[in-house]
């Protein structure tokens, strides 16, 4: 049995939603409740960055708003009356069907309802996301395979081009600005990158994908369902590098590990590092006097986020910034099978450093664990806006970068790459330059 | 329909109130056919946006109840909107110098084999988690779609864990699919602070009022203009203790600053302990807050004292309203807001000199609980010019086709969700987020002025429009605003 959930980090398999909306001119139709679509752009958006609603999000999705009489009786003629009249007044050019409890559990025929449209030419594919089926981790991953299995159509494979799939679009607050940065890094050694999400091509990008040379999957785990479906399906391969990269030390061995799997020369990928790294070190250098002339450092680090910030950036606060972690927290639930993937990880830092790491998502867990620790100088608590609180209990610095991050208006900053990481270290020290100011 | 407070949940307004989301019509039309007994039907609609529920209306006012819990039996997206009420707690305690803490809510994660085989083992883990964690004076069990569907049994399970947990255990039936009103909610949340945690009058607290209000940014401005007549507010339900929630039986007068909100509470209140509830118009602009007041002055037997107070706010602010409606005057605007705000701003606009071409109302209901029609509507329907009227659950391709179509210069909407369409048009949105906006003399006048800023510099609105696109096809700009309501049953 799955623990109550003290402050929520993520939310549930219709959350999918969010990545719909993600995608320029993908128009989410979700037939479920009342009070769904509010709820999770207010999640996952509203309280999250201040993402917006964006070209079709918050109250504009179409919705059956299911009713007492569609729970009695069934919500089939509901849907089929909202998809028609959805496709006359929403101007898109794909429609993505996403269930909610009420349809899931009643047993709507929604696959019977969505065919009948497609089979008149609609550009529409479904999804079974009752929230009860599991978080918004799993329902992305739904999602996907329906794209792939209900609109995708084989097409003629273009060298260099790489589908990326990386960020889990609003639940990271970053994911835009995170996306982007990731396409700079692969043009800088001269591939193309299909970023599907964000500013862009929109659905023009999502018919693109089965014409990949390769996909690139960046994350811990959310994706592989992904890119193996598509292996299958278009028997485009895939590479799985699981850390997000920030700073000199990643960056530098993701490129390099992009350049061997893509084919590019070996000194096209050590020109454009070593460009980067002078520019990059430009600024660090400078940040050194603060790091060692004035007493304002923080003591141990604790990062309370999903695997895949939690990974990328203990990753960066060891091997660049020199920092000692204290203790993680991986939120989202990570499936049993990825899990000793996820682990092994975690146990690969330089300086053989190792940070125990606790994995859950009620906020309890937090407290209680960073309760017993006795922290001799300042903590660095990057988490989420929750975990504010406690920071301030234990006067810790916070920074909030994982859901909800109700604290920020984010936009275009990322913290990957190497202006990223810039910015990273930037906002970690102006948190605790202005702590006392 | 007396309110019964022996039943577990309170019926929802489409029952109670006659409460509908669908109309198309006039203000004038609306009045007279849901006058005196006479009722008119729900239009349904076969096009609809996601709207809001019962259940986030329930768990917006619960979660600030400083010393209560919340168990939310319900997947965890149900909690979604816990964020945004963490950010109003906050916020609430931040400005009220209350210790910085989270709510204080658990939510049962229900899952696949909860649908299955019951999801009561979660719901008793919820309530025993919430009880060792927050060490709460009262927790309040709120359920959901999928909670209702299934039919777990929520009053079963609290009775068992009653020595366990030795508080108050309330449920709260608040599913999302029971109700297109999400003000129902409201209803919910009240029904169970009624049911569960009001006790019966000690002693009459004579100078006491309850003021029903959300956020109660107007505490100080409130505290003096009571104080004046000798009275003191109590600001319920968010930002209240249980124990101050636990006496509300013994205020003098029960006042609210949106009829929406106050009607199951205020009306509860009188039936059951006989105390007054102010039923004039809300409380907003010259004319709201005089009938507010003078209602409140009616209840206490303090009419010479509220007639004095009104002529000295009055007098500190005639003169500037004077130079607000000469500055706004000939501007046009459109109204979007839940009932009570609808129908009080189109008071409020006519004194600040602009004019309203349309009115939507996220609800209406056509009675309150008290059993008349509300009085704000009432008072604009004696204007002699009718204007539009809808009625649709914040269904913004409707408001976005009649805003394209009369092209106002303003649309004030509350609710958020709403506002930003307008400005991706090019119009300029205030949006009325704050309860106490407009509230009083001289919340009239900082409302006037804060129009004119608006108005004063367009460049973000203008040219946000040049550059974005609406969601929305140009066959729908083409028709009617209300093509997918459905025609009244004759």
């Amino acid at each position: 049995m799955a623990e109550v959930v003290e402050q929520i980090r993520n939310v549930c398999a219709l959350g999918a939603l969010q990545s719909v909306v993600a995608i320029p001119r993908a128009i989410p139709i979700i037939h479920a409740g009342p009070g769904c679509g509010q709820k999770l752009w207010s999640g996952l958006s509203n309280g999250n960055g201040f993402q917006g609603a964006s070209y079709v999000g918050g109250h504009t999705v179409p919705c059956t708003n299911a009713t007492e009489k569609e729970v009695v009786f069934g919500g089939e003629g509901k849907l089929r009356e909202t998809i028609a009249n959805t496709l006359k007044v929403m101007d898109g050019d794909l429609y993505v069907v996403l269930t909610g409890c009420t349809s899931d559990i009643v047993g709507d025929d929604v696959g019977e309802v969505v065919r009948s449209f497609k089979a008149n030419g609609a550009p529409i594919v479904f999804a079974e996301t009752g929230g009860f089926k599991g978080d918004n981790y799993f329902g992305h991953e739904l999602l996907w395979q329906a794209i792939i299995d209900q609109f995708l159509e084989p097409t003629q494979v273009e060298q260099g081009l790489v589908n990326v799939w990386t960020v889990l679009p609003y639940q990271d607050p970053y994911w835009a600005g995170t996306l982007q940065a990731i396409g700079s890094l692969l043009r800088s050694i001269g591939l193309t990158p299909n970023l599907i999400y964000g500013p862009g091509e929109g659905v023009a990008s999502i018919r693109r994908i089965p014409a990949a040379q390769f996909n690139l999957l960046l994350s811990p785990w959310v994706g592989l369902k992904t890119v193996k479906r598509l292996e299958e399906k278009f028997s485009t391969p895939f590479l799985h590098y699981p850390v997000l990269p920030i700073g000199a030390t990643e960056t530098g061995s993701f490129l390099r590990a992009v350049g061997a799997y893509a084919g590019v020369p070996a000194t096209t990928v050590e020109t454009t590092i070593q460009r980067e790294e002078e520019r990059y070190y430009y600024y660090i250098e400078r940040s050194a006097d603060l790091l060692f002339e004035t007493r304002f450092l923080p003591g141990h680090f604790v990062i309370i986020a999903d695997s895949f910030y939690a990974l990328g950036l203990t990753r960066f606060l060891i091997n660049d910034l020199g920092l000692i972690p204290e203790v993680q927290f991986v939120t989202e639930k990570v499936p049993e099978e990825y899990l000793p993937l996820v682990e092994a990880e975690f146990a690969r830092f330089d300086a053989a450093l190792v940070s125990p790491v606790h994995y859950g998502a009620d906020g309890r867990t937090v407290r209680t664990e960073l309760e017993k620790r006795t922290f001799r100088e300042r903590p660095l608590i990057l988490g989420s806006s929750w975990d504010r609180v406690i920071a301030r209990e234990l006067k810790g610095y916070p920074l909030s970068v994982a859901m909800p991050v109700s604290d920020r208006l984010i936009l275009s900053r990322t913290f990957v790459g190497y202006e990223g990481a810039l910015r990273l270290t930037e906002d970690i020290y102006s948190v605790i330059l202005s702590s006392f100011q | 329909m007396p309110i019964n407070l022996d039943i577990s949940e309170a019926p929802i307004r489409e029952a109670r109130l006659g409460a509908i989301t669908g109309y198309a019509g006039t203000l004038k039309d609306l009045v007279a056919r849901t006058r005196c007994g006479s009722t008119i039907s729900n239009c349904e609609r076969s096009f609809s946006q996601t709207s809001s529920c019962s259940s986030g209306c329930a768990q917006t006012l619960l979660a600030n109840i400083v010393d209560a819990a919340i168990v939310n039996h319900a997947p965890v997206g149900c909690a979604g909107d816990t964020v945004y009420h963490n950010i109003a707690n906050h916020y609430g305690r931040f400005y009220r110098q209350q210790d910085n803490r989270n709510i204080q809510l658990i939510n049962t994660n229900m899952e696949e084999s909860d649908t299955v085989f019951g999801g009561t083992e979660k719901l008793r883990a919820g309530i025993l988690e919430a009880w060792r964690r927050f060490r709460p004076k009262a927790i309040f069990v709120t359920t959901s779609c999928a909670s209702g569907i299934i039919g777990d049994d929520i009053k079963g399970v609290i009775s068992e864990l009653k020595d366990e947990v030795p508080i108050p255990v309330i449920p709260v039936s608040c599913e999302g699919f029971r109700s297109k009103v999400w003000a129902s909610g409201f209803d919910a949340a009240f029904h169970a602070v009624l049911t569960g945690i009001v006790k019966p009058p000690r002693q009459r607290q004579p100078s006491l009022v309850n003021m029903i209000n959300f956020r109660g940014s107007a505490r100080a401005y409130i505290t003096r203009l009571f104080g004046r007549i000798g009275l003191e507010p109590r600001f319920i339900i968010p930002f209240a203790t249980v124990e101050e929630l636990e006496t509300i039986s013994e205020a003098a007068v029960t006042a609210t600053v949106c009829t929406t909100l106050g009607s199951y509470m205020g009306t509860a209140l009188e039936e059951q302990y006989g105390i007054p509830y102010v039923k004039t118009i809300p409380p907003h602009g010259f004319a709201g807050i005089e009938a507010w007041l003078r209602g409140i002055g009616a209840a206490v037997g303090k009419e010479v004292e509220v007639e004095q107070l009104i002529a000295e706010e009055r007098a500190a602010t005639q003169a500037e309203l004077d130079e607000i409606r000469g500055r706004l005057k000939g501007t046009r605007a459109v109204v979007g807001m839940g009932p009570s705000y609808a129908q009080s701003y189109l008071g409020v606009l006519d004194e600040l000199g602009i004019k309203v071409l349309h009115a939507a109302s996220w609800h209406y209901d056509q009675h309150y609980d008290y059993g008349d029609q509300p009085p704000a509507i009432l008072r604009a329907a004696a204007r002699e010019q009718d204007i539009t009227f809808s009625v649709g659950d914040q269904q913004l391709f409707e408001i976005t086709n009649t805003l394209s179509r009369l092209k106002p210069d303003l649309y004030f909407s509350r609710h958020p969700g709403s506002s930003v369409w307008a400005a991706k048009l090019g119009i300029t949105a205030v949006p009325v987020i704050d309860e106490y906006t407009a509230f009083g003399h001289r919340g009239l006048v900082n409302f006037g002025w804060r129009i004119i800023d608006a108005l004063t510099n367009r460049n973000f609105v203008n040219k946000l429009a040049e550059r974005v696109r609406l969601p929305y096809s140009d066959w729908w700009y083409g028709q009617d605003s209300y093509t997918f309501l459905e025609q009244e049953a004759v």
